[in-house]
């Protein structure tokens, strides 16, 4: 119906409108085809030929070697062992933060005191400080617990300076729930805990879903905290790939270098695909609200 | 707990005593419950700035050593060649990144506000790269803008001898390395604040300012982009944030180099302190990238917690 009173200007208007946005969808996906065409190739292809042209044959070589047998610093072992090693960090993490943060939204919403409001602006700094500012005391304190290169250590890091996200992704979210529904539970006699767990919590799935999905690509693709805190056996994958990526002995493999990376990058990746809906929500609910 | 086989009359004498008891407990309970993280913030937030800051002040190379020796080691940062540089790239990288960013996303999202038929998908491509970490990221341009084998060698093979993209090999340029891999990474995400922001203008303004004959490009810059100025605010300070502590782009796409080229403050004060034994001085710079980041920070909290209060 709007079709056809649209005029001849007003459509070609229309063509290039989606002309500028597939060519823009272009150069975002460029480098995700080019790196998986270079993992598909032999050394010898890569030199011969460009970025775009296609392996002669589907050669799987490059991503065995990167799982399995490629060189990260002092090991040559693949990535398989640290890829591991970012589960074993980021699951532990990721629940506690998770569950610290909603606690402490639900507080800072529904039972406010006087100073909570001071109290939740001192944790937002939390946010924000360039983590630079803490590696050297956070390194001399694991030393002092004895959890320096420990995996219990880098997922300590990752909860302490997680709640402070995860507090205002709840905070936010429950101050938006009607008041009356927490004040009626409350007139009833109902409890802190009470409240929590048979009102608020069925009301959460959205912002759990979001929340854990930002914890889960923060902590996967951490860099920092990984090369400062953990040891040689403990390092995340981030870690391991720019080991495999940037110590080379001998002739660079860039098929292997691209293999590691794609399976660095496809647990995040996967959670997009399938939830991208709440990504975006976990990165506009933490930004625009704030 | 009261005793259950008690009289009647001194169940009911205790009980509003007990209750009293609980009251008090359920008003703490909250303060309670948030009380850990009140710890660890003051800890491992504060404690920390205070003792990075202390630090500062002392000599310490690879252990701290706590004799105070003043302000020496900023003096010395100020002086450092080094940092000179880190600050100038940074200075360069967050302008140039924050910048681009902040066009692309604004112009992808005002397109994709057009009723698109494939908005889902389209916005899916433009976003996916938020989702990849800095290290993967720098990883892939490292292979897409190598001299010898990258875009470079593709635009020769294509017919086009005379390109010549040595960016990443070249002192004066591999800064803009960093600004075209950063900006692929994060400009999606700015799209899509400002999607956001767009699907929460009142569609009835709009269809006002067109009632009274203004054209498209006319509202979008008197009507649209004038109210989407909070939405400017936070992905300025988000984008700022994220370029002041840019590190694993660096350390997976140049590793500061060639030489020293291309580091910024993150990757200086990771060397210093960890690598070279200068935690004195590590320590200092992490400092003066702490006040960078206050300096921008404390407004924006500033206003957030302020309009809380009027909401």
């Amino acid at each position: 119906m709007v079709k056809s009173q649209q005029t001849f200007g007003q459509q070609l208007l229309r063509y290039g409108l989606y002309a500028i946005l597939g060519v823009a969808a272009l150069v975002y996906l460029m480098p995700l085809w080019v790196m998986l065409l270079t993992s598909l190739k032999d050394i010898e292809e890569i030199r011969s030929g460009t970025l775009f042209s296609l392996p002669g044959s589907l050669n799987f070589d490059a991503w065995s070697k990167a799982w399995s047998g490629a060189c990260t610093g002092s090991t040559c072992e693949g990535i398989a062992p640290f890829f591991g090693n970012s589960f074993k960090i980021v699951i532990p993490a990721v629940a506690i933060s998770t569950l610290i943060g909603a606690l402490n939204g639900y507080v800072l919403s529904m039972w406010r005191f006087r100073g909570s409001e001071l109290l939740f602006g001192a944790m937002l700094v939390g946010c924000f400080i360039p983590f630079q500012v803490i590696l050297l005391p956070m390194a001399r304190m694991l030393a002092t617990f004895g959890l320096a290169n420990t995996t219990t250590g880098l997922v300590a890091v990752h909860i302490t300076y997680g709640i402070a996200f995860t507090t205002l992704f709840f905070r936010n979210f429950y101050v938006g729930l009607p008041k009356e529904l927490i004040a009626a539970a409350r007139l009833d006699g109902a409890g802190f805990f009470f409240i929590f767990r048979r009102i608020v919590l069925p009301l959460s799935t959205p912002i759990i879903v979001v929340c854990v999905i930002w914890q889960f690509t923060q902590i996967w693709n951490d860099f920092l905290f990984g090369v400062v805190f953990s040891g040689g056996d403990t390092q995340p994958v981030t870690v391991a790939l720019n080991n495999l990526v940037n110590t080379s002995f001998g002739g660079k493999e860039y098929n292997v270098d691209m293999a590691a990376a794609l399976m660095a990058a496809l647990p995040t990746l996967v959670v997009y695909v399938l939830a991208g809906k709440y990504f975006v929500r976990g990165l506009t609910a933490g930004a625009v609200k704030g | 707990m009261n005793n259950p086989s008690a009289s009647l009359p001194s169940v009911a004498a205790a009980r509003p005593a007990a209750r009293r008891l609980s009251d008090r407990f359920a008003d703490w309970l909250p303060k309670i419950v948030l009380a850990p993280t009140v710890v660890i913030t003051l800890v491992a937030v504060y404690g920390y700035m205070i003792w990075t800051a202390l630090l500062s002040l002392t000599n310490s190379r690879i252990l701290p050593v706590w004799k105070f020796t003043g302000t020496g080691q900023y003096a010395k940062l100020f002086e450092n060649e080094r940092w000179g540089v880190a600050v100038e790239n940074l200075i360069i990288f967050g302008v140039l990144f924050i910048l681009v960013c902040l066009v692309i996303g604004v112009l992808l999202a005002i397109l994709l506000d057009q009723k698109i038929r494939a908005e889902g998908a389209l916005r899916t491509i433009y976003l996916y790269p938020m989702a990849i970490s800095f290290i993967v990221t720098g990883t892939a341009w490292k292979w897409l803008l190598n001299p010898g084998l990258g875009l470079e060698k593709t635009l020769h093979d294509w017919g086009f001898e005379s390109f010549s993209f040595d960016w990443l090999v070249n002192p004066d340029m591999v800064v803009y390395c960093l600004v075209i891999a950063a900006v692929w990474q994060s400009s999606g995400f700015v799209m899509a604040m400002f999607l956001a922001g767009l699907r929460g203008i009142d569609p009835d303004m709009v269809k006002a300012a067109q009632l009274d004959g203004a054209s498209m490009p006319k509202i979008y810059r008197r009507i649209v982009l004038p109210s989407l100025k909070p939405v400017f605010f936070s992905a300025f300070v988000i984008l700022s944030h994220i370029a002041i502590k840019s590190f694993d782009l660096v350390m997976a796409l140049t590793g500061g180099g060639p030489g020293y080229a291309s580091d910024l403050p993150a990757t200086f004060m990771y060397q210093h302190a960890f690598t070279r034994g200068q935690m004195g001085l590590g320590a200092a710079s992490a400092i003066v990238m702490l006040g960078g980041v206050l300096a921008i920070l404390v407004p924006y909290l500033y206003s957030e917690l302020r309009g809380k209060k009027h909401g």
